[in-house]
């Protein structure tokens, strides 16, 4: 048997050597990001930090902001909704049910368990409500039960809007209210063959008349076929009255949230790339959405760079894909998008997008496990991203996991979801709650 | 004239020999859904290629330690230079099988490629290589 181990750690070991490791001078952000050569090694780079507890400490932010959580024990909150009179929603859940096509599916199945939390998502939405304004939850209740996977949420003229992960239901709202009983009325079926990539990311047009989901696609890159392909990689226009859908832009490989920007009021995407082709490839971005636009997937991703792991090939697609306006690094896997408005949190934060990133698994290095800030001007990105809410990896563990990021107008602070530690963040200016809490830090 | 009984055996046991079967029926057949992948585009003959080579690993590793065991205790003693010459094909087998498999693990048009079609045919070559080591007769053992 001595022979076998012999012959199994060289092997191990060639395998895992064909990976190329991360250039640290390789420039990832921003508009025009540096993209390496192709490597899809043997064996995919698996880091996944497992989670662990938080014990006393928080994560940190900048000089000048503090960090509080003001909601824990939810189960795999995602995406949260400021409602018109403050209160707090957060959809709750975990869907996806892509039947393990390959042994690689299993395997791969078994190492990202390792990554997430084993509560079991709640398939529901929490409300919080801060009474006295002291920026501490008096009051955490379940708002709206038997949901499937719900993610996108959207209010819009005294009704609201929950994105399942197989519809898109709505529920009339009275001012106030703590509790809203049945399933809500179904708006549209939503693609959910199969759901590789699940979540329904939702937002609604300034004027209200329009709903946007993105709505995955169902592989890394087409390796299912492209027929479970339709109507997936794609964000949707649905009007709110009708239920009517049409297909706004295509080709957004995974398209995990939307919001629409205060200044020029166009339609905003964060949008996770593709995998296993190299630590540094590909680049998760950040771009304004034009309607009809193709965006690449799964033929080429970052305008022309052709993937050749899709056949047959279509150049005749990938010679008008268009380019992303800003890159946020390679496998940071952005879930959570928001804007500022009238001077946002102050300072470096007064104006431009937050990003939540859930954090890597396809590199060696991790990457993203924070919440960044992208400056805006004239409703362009300018800048380099800055580091908001960081401190989730400590000691090779994940503390907590990033995900939807919600601007709240009023009061000037943003919310954050951790799907990790089932933990709602809430990151304000030092000062701006009337009175600091305990659990308060910098 | 004189009659003797001759008694052949060969020289995997019978229960080897099954587990020895699945590799020679897998491989090729994994070769073949390579092929026709390669012909086609056609995703579903790499997701099949992708479970015969699991399947042929799995029973490759098995007959395998059946092999280095076999070379101390079982019917190889008996032939030490064959046995090792089979070992030495087995794990080959073996190895080769697993990094295929790991090469049929990249997604779409990688999963094959001209490194996985060779793997499949050496794989393969090798399955039958080792199955004539094991099915053909290996001693002579006689009565009186």
């Amino acid at each position: 048997m001595n022979r076998l181990a012999h012959l199994a750690f060289p092997l191990t070991f060639a395998l895992t050597a064909c990976q190329v490791s991360s250039d640290p001078d390789l420039h990832q952000t921003g508009e025009r990001p540096e993209l390496p050569e192709q490597n899809d090694s043997l064996v995919p780079a698996m880091e996944i930090p497992t989670p662990e507890g938080w014990g006393d400490e928080l994560p940190a932010v900048p000089e000048g902001y503090t960090v509080s959580a003001i909601a824990q024990d939810l189960k795999i909150p995602r995406q949260t909704l400021v409602l018109p009179n403050g209160d707090i929603l957060v959809a709750e859940g975990a869907g996806g049910k892509a039947p393990k096509l390959r042994p690689k599916d299993v395997i791969a199945g078994w190492i990202k368990k390792r990554g997430k939390s084993s509560v079991k998502g709640g398939n529901r939405i929490t409300l919080l409500r801060d009474e006295d304004g002291d920026g501490q939850t008096d009051l955490q209740t379940t708002f709206i039960e038997g949901l499937d996977a719900p993610y996108g949420l959207a209010f819009v003229d005294g009704t609201l809007y929950v994105a399942n992960q197989g519809n898109l239901v709505s529920f009339e709202y009275t001012e106030g209210a703590t509790s809203i009983a049945g399933s809500g009325t179904e708006v549209t079926k939503l693609p959910a063959k199969i759901n590789h990539h699940w979540t329904k990311a939702m937002t609604a047009s300034p004027d209200g008349s329009k709903l946007y989901v993105g709505i995955g696609s169902n592989s890394n890159v087409g390796e299912r076929g492209m027929d479970v392909e339709e109507d997936r990689a794609v964000i949707w226009e649905i009007d709110r009255e009708t239920g009517a859908s049409r297909i706004f832009a295509s080709g957004i490989r995974n398209p995990t949230a939307l919001a629409f920007d205060p200044w020029n009021e166009q339609l905003w995407a964060v949008v996770n790339e593709r995998d296993e082709l190299g630590p540094q490839l590909v680049p998760d971005y950040l771009t304004s959405v034009r309607d009809g636009a193709f965006y690449g997937w799964p033929y080429s991703y970052y305008g022309q760079n052709v993937d050749p792991r899709i056949k047959p090939a279509r150049p005749d697609l990938v010679k008008n894909a268009v380019v992303p306006d800003y890159a946020l690094g390679s496998h940071v896997a952005a879930l959570g998008v928001d804007f500022t408005t009238e001077g946002g949190l102050g300072g470096r934060f007064g104006e431009g997008a937050f990003v939540g990133m859930h954090g890597s698994w396809n590199r060696a290095d991790p990457s993203g496990y924070k919440v960044v800030f992208v400056p805006f001007r004239g409703g362009r990105p300018s800048g380099e991203p800055i580091d908001l809410l960081t401190g989730f990896l400590k000691d090779g563990h994940a503390r907590g996991r990033p995900v939807g990021v919600t601007y709240d107008e009023a009061r000037r602070v943003l919310y954050v979801a951790d799907d990790v530690s089932n933990t709602v963040w809430r990151i304000a200016p030092r000062g701006a709650a009337r009175r600091a809490s305990p659990q308060e830090t910098t | 004239m004189d009659r003797r009984v001759t008694n052949s055996r060969s020289f995997a046991n019978p229960l080897h020999a099954i587990l020895l079967a699945f590799p020679v029926a897998l491989y090729p057949a994994a070769l073949l859904t390579d092929i026709t992948y390669l012909n086609t585009a056609e995703i579903q003959w790499t997701n099949f290629s992708s479970w015969l080579i699991a399947g042929a690993d799995l029973f490759a590793g098995l007959v395998l330690a059946w092999a280095l065991l076999g070379l101390f205790f079982g019917r190889a003693r008996h032939a030490k230079s064959r046995g090792t010459v089979y070992v030495i094909i087995i794990a080959a087998m073996f190895g080769l099988g697993v990094l295929n498999a790991f090469q049929h693990a990249r997604d779409g048009w990688h999963s094959v490629g001209t490194l996985g079609l060779v793997l499949s045919v050496l794989c393969s070559i090798l399955a039958l290589i080792a199955a004539f080591i094991a099915y053909g007769t290996q001693a002579v053992v006689q009565r009186a």
